[in-house]
Order: C-alpha cells, then structure tokens, then sequence
C-alpha cells in the first residue's frame, strides 16, 4: 500500500464524520459510552467463546448501516490491521493441543478456537472503535471524553494528535515522493534512507511544536484548552445507551445462538 | 494614546547555541503606526518579532509596550495588547474546528461565551471567512487559512497587530485580499515580509535590519526606492518600482 492511499483512507474516514444521520446526531458521550460497553463485554467472554459472540456483529451492522458508512471501507481496514491480531494469536494452536468439541461429533484442537475467537474479538472491537470515528468525528470524541471527566491534558493530547496527524502526513507525503522521483528501481527506498527520512520527521516535529506552543502562548494558553460547546443529553441518547445495554447484557448472559438453533430444530422437526 | 507605544532600547539577544542574532537594536513605534520590517535570510527578522510579545526575552537592553516593560510576569499582560501572526498558519491553526480555533484566544481571556461567540463572527467577517466557521483547518486551501489566522489574533483585539510574512506562498488575489485586510486595521501594524510590494502598499515606515542591527528606519518609500541600500541588503526594488529592464539592469 502505497503512503498516499493510507492517507487518502485516513481522510476519508474524517470525511464520514461530518454527515447528517441519527447515528450522527446522537450525543458524542452516548456513543463514546455505549462503545466503550461493547468493547469491555465482548473482551469478558472467556477464551474458547466464537458463537455467543456472533450476535455482537449485530451493533457495528446496524450503527454501520443506520450511520450511512459503508460497510466494505470498514471491512477493509479491519483487514487492514488485522496482522497484529494474527500475530497474537497464531501460536495458540501449537501452545494449546487439547481438544474441544465444537458440535456433537465435532473436535477440533482447543488452540484453534481460541485463535478464532481472538480474530472475532479483534474484528468487533475495531469495526466498533473505527464507527465511533467515524461517525462522531475525533474532535467529538475528545469533547465527549472531556465531558464525561477525563483528564484535560490527556484530551488535548488526544486532540493535537488528531489535528497534526494530517499535517504530519502531509509532509511526510512529500518527503515519499521527493525520494521516489530520485530513486530509480529499488536504490535509495531502502532501509537506511527510510531511517534517515524518520529521523529528519522528529526534528521537524519537534520544531513544529515548538512553534506551536509559540502560537499557544501567544493567544493566552494557561495550561487547558477552553472549549464552549455545551451539547445537553436528550431522550434519544438515552434511549440509545439503554438499549445498546440492554443488547449486550443478553448476548452476554443468554446463549442466543444455541437458543435459536433449538427453535430452528423444533421448527424443522 | 501611549499605551500603543513600542519601544526597543538597545537590545541584544543571544541564543543558546551562541549565535548573537541582535546586537543592539533600539526603535520606538508610536500609536497607529505601520511599520515593514525587511531584510535578508537570517538577518534577525523573526528573532525581533519574537521579543514583541515575550516570546524570547533580550539578553540585554530592555523592550517596552505601553508602560509595561516585557518580562517574564508581564508576559500574558502583554500578549493581550501585542498579537503576533505567524509565518505558517499550520502552526497557529491548532483546535479541530475554525470556530474553535478563533475562539481559543477570547476563551483564554475569560470572556463570557456569548461575547466570545460575537467576537469570533466579527473577526471572521472581517477577514470574509463567515463561511467556514465549522471546517477543520486540514480542509482549508493555503489562503483560507491565512485569512483565518489573521481571524485567530484579531479576534483578541490587541493593540498592536505584529505579523511575519502574512502573504507568503499566497496566490496574488489571495495576496491581495490580504493586503486590503491589513489596509484596514487601525491598529499600530508591524509586518515582516520579503514582499516589498506589500510593504510599500502596507507601511507609512520601514526598517532594515542586517546582521541583528538597524541599518536604516525611514518612510518607507523613500527606503524602498533605494536601489543600493536594497541590493547591500539581498533585496531589490519593489517590482512596481523597477520596470522590466531595470529589474534586468540591477540582476547585471
């Protein structure tokens, strides 16, 4: 994948935050809470766990589709991270020989399940993180965080990260495509150039911040990055926290897909 | 009305790593006064910019706004009456929304929200930027973002506006949108820039600085149309000055 269309991606997912649907609509905390709640019940379920959490792909589909965000975009950064969780799991089949039955007659070695089931964890947690993104915007995010009473610093941190990713990126673009135009077939792409180039990126970093606080200090800064917008809670808010809530206190609780592959039975029998 | 008064006396500045960038530079600007400031690469020009709100403080000579001399405690009183824009508005665009960004300032300064909210739509109406009030800075063109800039300080109503190189890498109408903007301020205007036009339509004054020090401070026609105090300086004629030929005459 070439830099600039990881940062295209990037921007884009920007771009989908600034749309007009209920998902959108919906307070920043709300959304930051009813996450937050996915992604701590979906970690809970113990490690041999795969079918009761396929009724949790149900949230990320429905904000997904209600939020207007296109599902193969989400998908396709899922995959996109998804060595990282590859690379956590991949050894449980080697480490973890023991055997399982998965359906009546069924076994297959217990290393195998808990490697699927960190892959469906990782699946739901970030197809849930990147729709928050997108669809409450980063800045919305940081404003629901502050607002719900985490640390002032930490979310201007939060918050500078998110405005000078795009300038870093920017700069790092150019200085891709300066040593493209000037390394022909694979001379001067190698690792030392591509070590130097990292080097010469912090200390423009380091100066850009500098210049930064400069222009901070500059407008009064004293330490905490004032912000005005007083959004109130409403009815669907709440709405919205209870019932995503609710959903995942009887995933959690009631073995859904069991349930329903017994009414499927005594349907069919 | 002297607390729009400016005043360099005899200061000197050295910085960490030796390299002496003012030697002894002493002006004094009056109330409503615009005033170019130009000079080669490295001559001390941003360096002398930065002591006009306490961002460096001299190493010697002592540097006065209004009664109050900059020092490290009159610092965020002095900022509220000196407001600097910088060169790259990527660095002084720093919040997520331009709304946030203009009302960073005022907020700082304690001012109720309602106020604030009036003084970030003037500012932005001044510098006829209304209309991106809810944008995030990575989405605004280069001159889009100057303007805003330009909004950020102005929103705090300082006494005295300081700018470095504000049309920089500008496209001309952009540019000279920004020129009609500064045209318009009554504040004391101090301006930085390479672009002598810009001086010449901008500045009733001029200084030239070389090396840290002053090498001349007069009316700034006069100065600009000095084509050997210029050329001694790394700078030619303003191109409305020069016609074509004359510009290729002064290049031999």
């Amino acid at each position: 994948m070439s830099f600039d269309t990881a940062y295209s991606g990037i921007g884009r997912l920007d771009l989908l935050s600034y749309r007009d649907t209920v998902v959108h609509r919906l307070d920043p905390r709300a959304k930051v809470v009813a996450t937050l709640l996915f992604v701590a019940v979906v970690v809970s379920f113990p490690k041999y766990e795969v079918l009761s959490l396929l009724p949790f792909f149900l949230f990320p589909i429905l904000v997904g589709a209600l939020g207007d965000v296109p599902a193969g975009f989400i998908a396709k950064k899922v995959v996109a991270v998804s060595p990282f969780a590859v690379f956590v799991g991949i050894f449980n089949p080697l480490f973890d020989p023991g055997v399982v039955g998965i359906a009546p007659g069924v076994s297959v070695s217990a290393g195998w399940v808990s490697f699927a089931s960190i892959l469906v964890k990782f699946a739901l947690t970030i197809s849930a993180a990147l729709l928050l993104i997108a669809t409450t915007s980063f800045p919305g995010i940081c404003r629901g965080l502050r607002r719900l009473g985490f640390p002032a610093l930490f979310v201007s941190q939060l918050l500078f990260l998110y405005r000078y990713t795009f300038v870093l990126m920017e700069e790092t673009m150019r200085v891709a495509r300066a040593r493209d135009m000037r390394s022909f077939g694979n001379r001067g792409t190698g690792l030392r150039v591509f070590v130097r180039i990292v080097g010469t990126l912090f200390l423009r970093t380091v100066e850009r911040a500098e210049r930064i606080y400069g222009a901070m200090l500059a407008r009064g800064f004293r330490g905490e990055v004032p912000s005005m917008r007083r959004e109130a809670l409403r009815p669907s808010d709440a709405f919205f926290v209870l019932a995503a809530g609710c959903f995942f206190a009887v995933c959690r609780f009631v073995p859904v897909p069991q349930m329903v592959g017994r009414l499927a039975r005594r349907l069919a029998g | 009305m002297s607390h729009h008064l400016l005043e360099f006396k005899d200061v000197r500045f050295r910085y960490p790593d030796g390299t002496e960038a003012l030697k002894g530079v002493s002006f004094l600007i009056t109330h409503g006064e615009s005033v170019g400031i130009v000079g080669a690469n490295g001559a001390g020009k941003s360096t002398l910019l930065l002591h006009m709100n306490g961002q460096l403080l001299p190493t010697s000579g002592r540097v006065t706004v209004g009664e109050v001399p900059v020092l490290k405690e009159t610092r965020s009183e002095i900022r509220r009456k000196v407001g600097v824009v910088f060169q790259n508005p990527d660095d002084q665009l720093f919040m997520p929304t331009v709304f946030d960004d203009v009302a960073f300032g005022p907020l700082n300064l304690g001012l109720p929200p309602d106020r604030v909210r009036e003084r970030v739509h003037e500012a932005l109406r001044r510098v006829n930027a209304l209309a991106l009030v809810d944008k995030p800075p990575h989405h605004l063109s280069g001159g889009e973002k100057s303007a805003v800039a330009i909004a950020t300080v102005i929103a705090m109503e300082p006494d005295i506006l300081v700018m470095d190189e504000p049309a920089a890498s500008l496209d001309p109408r952009s540019r000279r949108s920004v020129i009609g903007l500064l045209n318009s301020f009554a504040h004391s205007k101090i301006v930085a820039s390479h672009d002598l036009d810009l001086i010449l339509d901008v500045c009733a004054r001029c200084l030239v600085i070389r090396e840290g020090a002053i090498v001349a401070d007069g009316n700034a026609p006069a100065i600009l149309s000095d084509a050997a105090l210029l050329a001694e300086n790394n700078l030619e004629l303003p191109l409305t000055l020069q016609g074509r030929h004359a510009g290729e005459a002064a290049c031999r």
